[in-house]
């Protein structure tokens, strides 16, 4: 049997590296393909869409390559597919980020700004007054490890404890209208999607490659997934 | 439940070896900045820093090997500082594996700097390094400037506005060091800390001065700081990261153990 081939979608946006050599250290028999090129993702047997960066240009780079319709078709397809940060964040309607941009629209929800939002205000400005604990006002970007509240029993949660700490680091949240696609809800200030199941696609906010043991782990389950939620 | 107080190693690199003075006694390479950046990931560092202060340009080769090396064994957040100067030299340290890259006297030197590293890649990359220094007398109003050349040249700029304009242009986080405090195993400069953690809305790391657990303690809950960094109370194997996010936990902090 030949080797199981996982293709990183590479639209130039950021560093693939860290995903790439993470994945290479759970599955070392694997053959990673970090590409832009729509038939070496069709011949993939499980694609990751990763993203950093403003989703304006990663929008803009995503539709210049075609690469919307090879994640629709991956998705079609049934094919194991992982987004991660701004990768999920380009499979939601709309994002509010560079003035508005339109996404992917796999997904019915809007991404938005922390600082926008009343409810992040007024919590990230409150906490320093409920105790003498000096917790001050709430930074953003949302930098660091948080706890990740499992919404779902789903593959890629598997060997990973209900809130386990991961590594986040972004300016602007999911809010999803379909909470029946939730798989995961993180708090800060407010409570956001932190991961989306939905049949074939799992996407996360947070970045599993420098998640240390627990993130590692969610890209090894990733890679023996086939695919589809009991 | 919250997002965790990170508490960041700090590893300065000199032509590929840990300076400082490192002492791990299960570690036989004590100065191999890949096997340190191991043992502490293991221990449950929340990032590692690695500043490059190699002074000659052809050892930066050895850096990005290093870096390389790092990243493919380390799976947390590494930020590269030292050096960078160009566009370039930031490409160069991403590429290798560095997630973040730390920028310290090309921003006095060139401010927009930042703000073009920014846009090419990202606010959420790019960490502005600031060394502060006490200028006021006692009994004054006190006043931080920035300092640079390892704290002997003043620059006349007042480090928190310096600061809010780093972040303005760009920057996603501040790692801030107090040339006062650096080296004394004094405890951080919480007066600055907390002036800069206050006026800026990114996140701040405190640096310099830590030589004690409680110090670490201080500079989240005193100096509002949403990071520690610290070097020679882990390298001299006075602490374990394990044991110093116990104590941060005892005094009420959330850690990730």
């Amino acid at each position: 049997m030949n080797a199981k081939h996982i293709a990183i979608i590479d639209y130039g946006m950021g560093n693939l590296h860290s995903v790439a050599s993470a994945v290479q250290h759970v599955a070392p028999d694997v053959k990673i393909d970090v590409t832009a090129d729509p038939q070496r993702i069709a011949d993939a047997d499980h694609v990751i869409f990763p993203g950093v960066g403003a989703i304006r240009d990663c929008m803009a780079e995503i539709l210049r390559l075609n690469l919307d319709k090879v994640v629709a078709d991956v998705i079609a397809q049934g094919k194991p597919l992982l987004a991660i940060c701004v990768g999920m964040q380009a499979l939601m309607n709309r994002s509010e980020e560079n003035d508005g941009v339109a996404c992917l629209g796999h997904f019915d929800g809007e991404v938005k700004y922390f600082s926008d939002s009343e409810e992040f205000k007024v919590n990230a400005n409150a906490q320093s007054t409920q105790s003498q604990e000096v917790q001050d006002h709430l930074k953003v970007p949302h930098m660091g490890w948080n706890q990740v509240n499992q919404s779902i029993d789903h593959p890629l949660w598997a060997n990973i404890a209900n809130d386990s700490r991961f590594y986040f680091v972004h300016s602007y949240y999911i809010e999803m209208q379909n909470a029946e696609k939730r798989a995961g809800e993180c708090h800060y200030g407010l409570g956001f999607t932190s991961a989306i199941s939905d049949k074939n696609v799992f996407a996360v906010q947070f970045h599993p490659e420098k998640s240390h043991k627990d993130g590692l782990q969610l890209l090894k389950n990733f890679v023996q997934w086939d695919g589809k939620v009991s | 439940m919250g997002l965790a107080k990170r508490i960041i190693p700090c590893l300065d690199v000199d032509k590929g070896r840990v300076v400082k003075g490192v002492q791990f006694v299960d570690i036989r390479d004590a100065g191999d900045p890949v096997e340190i950046a191991k043992k502490y990931n293991e221990q449950g560092a929340d990032e590692i820093t690695f500043l490059d202060i190699t002074a000659s340009h052809e050892d930066r080769d050895t850096t990005v090997h290093t870096v390389e090396k790092i990243a493919s064994e380390v799976f947390i957040p590494l930020t590269v500082g030292g050096g960078i100067r160009e566009l370039a030299d930031i490409r160069k340290m991403l590429n290798a594996g560095a997630d973040k890259v730390s920028i310290n006297s090309a921003a006095v030197h060139n401010p927009a700097f930042v703000g073009e590293a920014a846009e090419k890649f990202g606010s959420q990359c790019i960490v502005v390094a600031i060394d502060a220094k006490r200028v006021s007398a006692p009994g004054e109003t006190a006043r931080w400037e920035i300092f640079t050349h390892d704290g002997r040249k003043p620059t006349g700029i007042d480090a928190v506005e310096w600061a809010v304009l780093m972040t303005n242009y760009g920057a996603g986080e501040i790692l801030l060091t107090s040339m006062d405090r650096d080296g004394t195993k004094d405890g951080f400069d919480l007066g600055v800390t907390r002036a800069i953690s206050d006026a800026v809305q990114v996140p701040v790391i405190a640096s310099g001065g830590v030589g004690c657990l409680q110090h670490l303690v201080d500079g989240v809950k005193q100096g509002g700081a949403d990071a520690v960094l610290a070097a020679s109370i882990f390298h001299f194997g006075q602490y374990s990261i394990e044991e110093a996010k116990l104590h941060m936990r005892r005094e009420g902090l959330e850690v990730r153990l």
